[in-house]
C-alpha cells in the first residue's frame, strides 16, 4: 500500500484509505476514503447513524477497523498507521487528541488536575517513572512547573482561569465543553478530533467556540477534524467538508459546494416529501 | 436559580409559627408509632432472642427462656423510636432548611468546620499514636500491665496499614479488590519460609516479602485488566481463596493447615530481644522485660503504617497517582489522553499488594505462628469495609475506621456492667456482629460515602478547596 502520492504530499495530515468497519452483519463504514489537510478545519457531517463517530473511533484507536488504512503524517515526514497503534499510543506517539460527544471529564478532579492528567506521559518520564518523583528530584518539579504553565495558558484561552481549583463536575455545560477541548489540547496534538463540540451550546457559546477553534488552527497550528450537526459552525469555520450517509461518502469539498450538492440536500439537510423523487431522479439514485 | 429556591425559604415562617399548636397532636401518633416498632421488635425477638438452647445435665437439648432480655430490647426500641419521632421532626425540618441554604450558597459549602477539625486531627492523632505506649503505661501503672493495650494498638495499626494499602487499589484507582488478604498471606508466608529455610533476618525478608507480594499483585492484575465492577470483584475474591487453598494443600512447602510455628522473632536491627549477655536489655543496660519486644513491634508497625501513608500521599501528587484517580473517574477518557491504562492498573495492584506484603511479614514476625486460617475471606471483607467506611481515597477516614472497627469490638469485652440490665450470663461480646451490622446500616443511612467523603485536590493554583464526594466517582471496577 505504499502510495507515492501520499508520501510526497506533506500538506496532507490525515489520509483515510478504503476504511471499512463491520459490526457483525452491520456495515457501519463502507469503503471510505478522504484526506484532511494540515492547518485546515475538516468537518465530517451526515445524518444520525451515518457512521461519523465510528470513523472517529477508528481514527483515535478505540475501534480496530475491519479493512483499510489510516495514515497520519507529521511535519517531519514520519508516518503513523493509526489502525495499528495501541489505543493510548494514538495520543502519545501519533499526537491525535479527541473529545467525546457526551463529555468525559474527570468530574471529581479539579480543572487544573484535568489538564495535568492530559500531560501524563511527559510528566511520567520527567518523574523517572515515579521513582525520581518519589524521592523529589528537581527535574520533576521543573517539568511539573512547565505543565502547570501550559495548563494556565489553556485555562486563559478557554476563560476558566478563576475556576482552576473547582471540580470539573461543578462547571456549567458550555464550560465543560471548552475544558474538554483544553484538556485535549494539553496533550500537544497535531490533529484535534472534536465529536460534536457545539452540541447543547446556546448561540453565544457556539460563537465563542468558533473563535476558539479558529484560534487553535491559527495560533496553536493544530489541524482540526470535527463532527458537527450545527450548520452555523460547519459552514462558518470549516475549510473542507466530508459528508457521510449510511457509512459511504456522498460528498467531499468546500463548504459552499457541499451545501449546494443535491445529494447532500437529499440525504442530510432534508427535502420536502414531494421533492424526494424529483431530487432522487436528478442525482440518479 | 436563586428566585425559585428563595420562595420556599420565605414560605417557611408561617409553618414554623403553626408548629407549637401542632405539638400536642404530634405526641400521640409518635407514641403509637413507637409502640408499633416495639411490637415488631417483640415479634422479631421471639424466634431469635427469646429462647436459648442449652445442654442440660442429662445432655439433652433444653430451651432457656430469656424474656428479660426481650423486654429490655423492646423498651430500648420504644424509647429510641419515640425520641426519633419527637426529635426527628425537628431534625428533618432543620435539615431541609439547611439543604435549601446549601442550594443557594453551594460554592462556599466546601470549607466546613468538619474539615478544619480534620486539618488539626492528623497531627493530634499522630501524637497520640507516638505517645500511646507511654500513655497506657501511665494509665495502667506499669509496662507489663499495659501489655493488652499495646497488643491492641499493634492490631489496630496493622489494620490501619492494610486499609491504607488497599486504599491505593480501591480508593484511588477504583478497582474493587475482594482478595486483598492474599497479599497479606504472601507477605507472611514469604517471611516465615525465608526466615526458617534460609535463616534470613527480618530486615532482609521485609523488602523481599513486599516485592513478592507486588509480583503476585501483578499476576492478579493481568487476567483482570479487562474486567470491571462485579466481575472484577468475583475474580479477586477467587484469587484470595486460591492462595488460601494452595497454602492449605501444598503441605510440603507450607505445612498445610497445621501452619508454620516458631517463626524467628524480630530483632532490634540485629540485637535479639533476649535475656542473654548480647541481648537488647543487656546491651542498653536495661532490666530484661518481654515488653521491650512488644513496644518495639508497636513502633515498627507504626513506622510501616506511616511509610505507607507518606508514600501514598506523595504518589497522589505524582503523575501516576493522578492517573489512578483519573482511571477511577473515566477510563475511556484516560485512554484518549494517551495514558497506558494497563500499566497504570498494574502499578496500582502492585503497590497496593506490596504494602499488604509488608504488613503480612510484620504479622508473621509478631505472631511467631501463621496458618492459612488467618487469611480467610472475612479478613478481606474487614479490610475492605475499613476502606469503604473510612471514605474511599481518604487516609484520615481509613485510619479512624480501622480504629473503630478493630478496637470497637474489643471494647465490648469491658462492658460487663451491662449484665446488670440484661440479666446474668449476658456477654456483649456475643453481639459484636449484630452491632457491626447495625453500625454498617447506620453509616449507609447517614454517611453513604464514608466518614470522610470529600476529596482533597492534589495540586492547586490558588485556594485549596475540598471536592464534594457527590462529584467523585467510585470507579467501575
Amino acid at each position: 500500500m505504499a502510495n507515492p502520492d501520499l508520501v510526497s504530499s506533506t500538506d496532507t495530515i490525515l489520509t483515510v484509505d478504503h476504511l471499512t468497519m463491520r459490526f457483525g452483519g452491520l456495515i457501519a463504514i463502507n469503503d471510505l476514503s478522504f484526506k484532511a489537510r494540515r492547518g485546515e478545519i475538516t468537518a465530517l457531517i451526515g445524518p444520525n447513524g451515518a457512521g461519523k463517530t465510528t470513523v472517529f473511533n477508528c481514527i483515535t484507536g478505540f475501534y480496530k477497523p475491519t479493512e483499510g488504512m489510516i495514515t497520519l503524517t507529521h511535519t517531519d515526514g514520519s508516518h503513523y498507521l493509526l489502525e495499528r497503534l495501541p489505543g493510548h499510543s494514538v495520543s502519545w506517539k501519533a499526537k491525535v487528541a479527541r473529545t467525546f460527544q457526551n463529555i468525559r471529564l474527570f468530574s471529581g478532579m479539579t480543572i487544573l488536575e484535568n489538564l495535568l492528567v492530559a500531560q501524563h506521559n511527559r510528566l511520567m518520564i520527567a518523574s523517572g517513572f515515579t521513582i525520581g518523583g518519589l524521592i523529589g528530584l528537581p527535574n520533576f518539579r521543573r517539568a511539573e512547573g512547565e505543565a502547570v504553565d501550559k495548563a494556565k495558558y489553556w485555562l486563559e484561552k478557554v476563560g476558566l482561569t478563576d475556576r482552576a481549583d473547582d471540580p470539573a463536575g461543578d462547571l456549567p455545560y458550555g464550560a465543560q465543553r471548552r475544558l474538554e477541548i483544553a484538556r485535549a489540547m494539553c496533550t500537544g496534538p497535531v490533529l484535534l478530533c472534536l465529536d460534536e463540540p457545539a452540541a447543547g451550546l446556546n448561540p453565544r457559546e457556539s460563537l465563542e467556540l468558533n473563535e476558539l477553534l479558529l484560534s487553535i488552527r491559527e495560533i496553536d497550528k493544530t489541524s482540526l477534524l470535527l463532527i458537527e450537526h450545527d450548520m452555523s459552525v460547519v459552514m462558518q469555520i470549516s475549510d473542507h467538508v466530508v459528508v457521510l450517509d449510511y457509512g459511504t461518502k456522498i460528498a467531499d469539498g468546500l463548504p459552499e459546494a457541499v451545501r449546494n450538492d443535491p445529494k447532500v440536500i437529499a440525504a442530510y439537510l432534508g427535502v420536502e416529501d414531494d421533492d424526494v423523487e424529483k431530487i432522487e431522479a436528478q442525482v440518479g439514485l | 436559580m436563586n428566585a425559585p429556591s428563595a420562595a420556599p425559604t420565605t414560605g417557611s415562617p408561617p409553618h414554623a409559627a403553626t408548629r407549637p399548636g401542632q405539638g400536642g397532636s404530634e405526641f400521640l401518633p409518635a407514641v403509637k408509632n413507637a409502640a408499633l416498632a416495639a411490637l415488631v421488635m417483640l415479634g422479631l425477638s421471639i424466634p431469635i432472642i427469646a429462647f436459648r438452647t442449652e445442654n442440660s445435665m442429662a445432655n439433652e437439648l433444653i430451651l432457656l427462656p430469656r424474656w428479660r432480655v426481650v423486654a429490655v430490647l423492646c423498651l430500648i426500641v420504644f424509647a429510641v423510636r419515640l425520641l426519633l419521632n419527637l426529635g426527628g421532626i425537628h431534625i428533618a425540618r432543620r435539615r431541609s432548611a439547611k439543604r435549601r441554604e446549601i442550594l443557594v450558597t453551594r460554592v462556599e459549602a466546601p470549607t466546613t468546620l468538619g474539615q478544619r477539625i480534620f486539618f488539626y486531627a492528623a497531627p493530634v492523632l499522630l501524637g497520640v499514636a507516638i505517645g500511646y505506649p507511654l500513655i497506657t503505661t501511665l494509665v495502667n501503672g506499669g509496662l507489663s500491665e499495659s501489655r493488652y493495650w499495646i497488643d491492641l494498638g499493634i492490631l489496630v495499626l496493622t489494620y490501619v496499614m492494610l486499609g491504607w494499602g488497599l486504599n491505593i487499589v480501591v480508593g484511588l484507582a477504583g478497582l474493587l479488590d475482594l482478595g486483598y488478604v492474599a497479599f497479606y498471606a504472601v507477605g507472611a508466608y514469604s517471611y516465615a519460609l525465608l526466615a526458617i529455610t534460609f535463616g534470613l533476618s527480618f530486615w532482609i525478608c521485609l523488602p523481599v516479602a513486599g516485592i513478592l507480594a507486588a509480583l503476585w499483585g501483578i499476576m492478579l492484575g493481568f487476567p483482570v485488566l479487562r474486567l470491571r465492577g462485579d466481575y472484577l470483584a468475583i475474580v479477586t475474591l477467587a484469587f484470595g481463596e486460591i492462595i488460601r487453598l494452595v497454602l492449605i494443600n501444598w503441605v510440603d512447602l507450607t505445612n498445610g493447615g497445621a501452619g508454620i510455628a516458631s517463626i524467628p522473632r524480630v530483632s532490634f536491627f540485629g540485637i535479639p530481644f533476649t535475656a542473654d549477655e548480647d541481648g537488647f536489655a543487656a546491651t542498653f543496660g536495661l532490666e530484661f522485660s518481654t515488653m521491650h519486644r512488644i513496644v518495639f513491634l508497636y513502633y515498627l508497625i507504626l513506622v510501616l503504617a506511616l511509610v505507607t501513608n507518606i508514600v501514598t500521599m506523595r504518589l497522589r501528587r505524582l503523575p501516576v497517582g493522578r492517573a489512578w484517580e483519573a482511571l477511577r473517574e473515566d477510563e475511556i477518557a484516560c485512554r484518549s489522553l494517551g495514558i497506558n491504562t494497563t500499566s497504570t492498573k498494574l502499578t496500582a495492584f502492585a503497590i497496593g499488594a506490596m504494602f499488604g506484603g509488608f504488613a503480612g511479614a510484620f504479622f508473621a514476625v509478631r505472631q511467631g505462628f501463621i496458618s492459612p486460617e488467618s487469611f480467610n475471606f472475612l479478613e478481606s471483607a474487614i479490610i475492605l469495609s475499613i476502606v469503604v467506611l473510612g471514605g474511599m481515597g481518604s487516609q484520615m477516614g481509613v485510619a479512624i475506621a480501622a480504629t473503630a472497627m478493630v478496637a470497637g469490638p474489643e471494647m465490648l469485652r469491658n462492658l460487663g456492667f451491662l449484665s446488670a440490665v440484661f440479666g446474668d450470663g449476658f456477654d456483649p461480646n456475643e453481639y459484636r456482629l449484630l452491632l457491626f451490622g447495625a453500625a454498617m446500616v447506620a453509616m449507609m443511612v447517614w454517611r453513604p460515602r464514608g466518614l470522610v467523603s470529600h476529596r482533597d485536590p492534589s495540586i492547586v493554583l490558588g485556594e485549596r478547596k475540598a471536592i464534594s464526594g457527590a462529584l467523585v466517582k467510585e470507579g467501575h471496577g
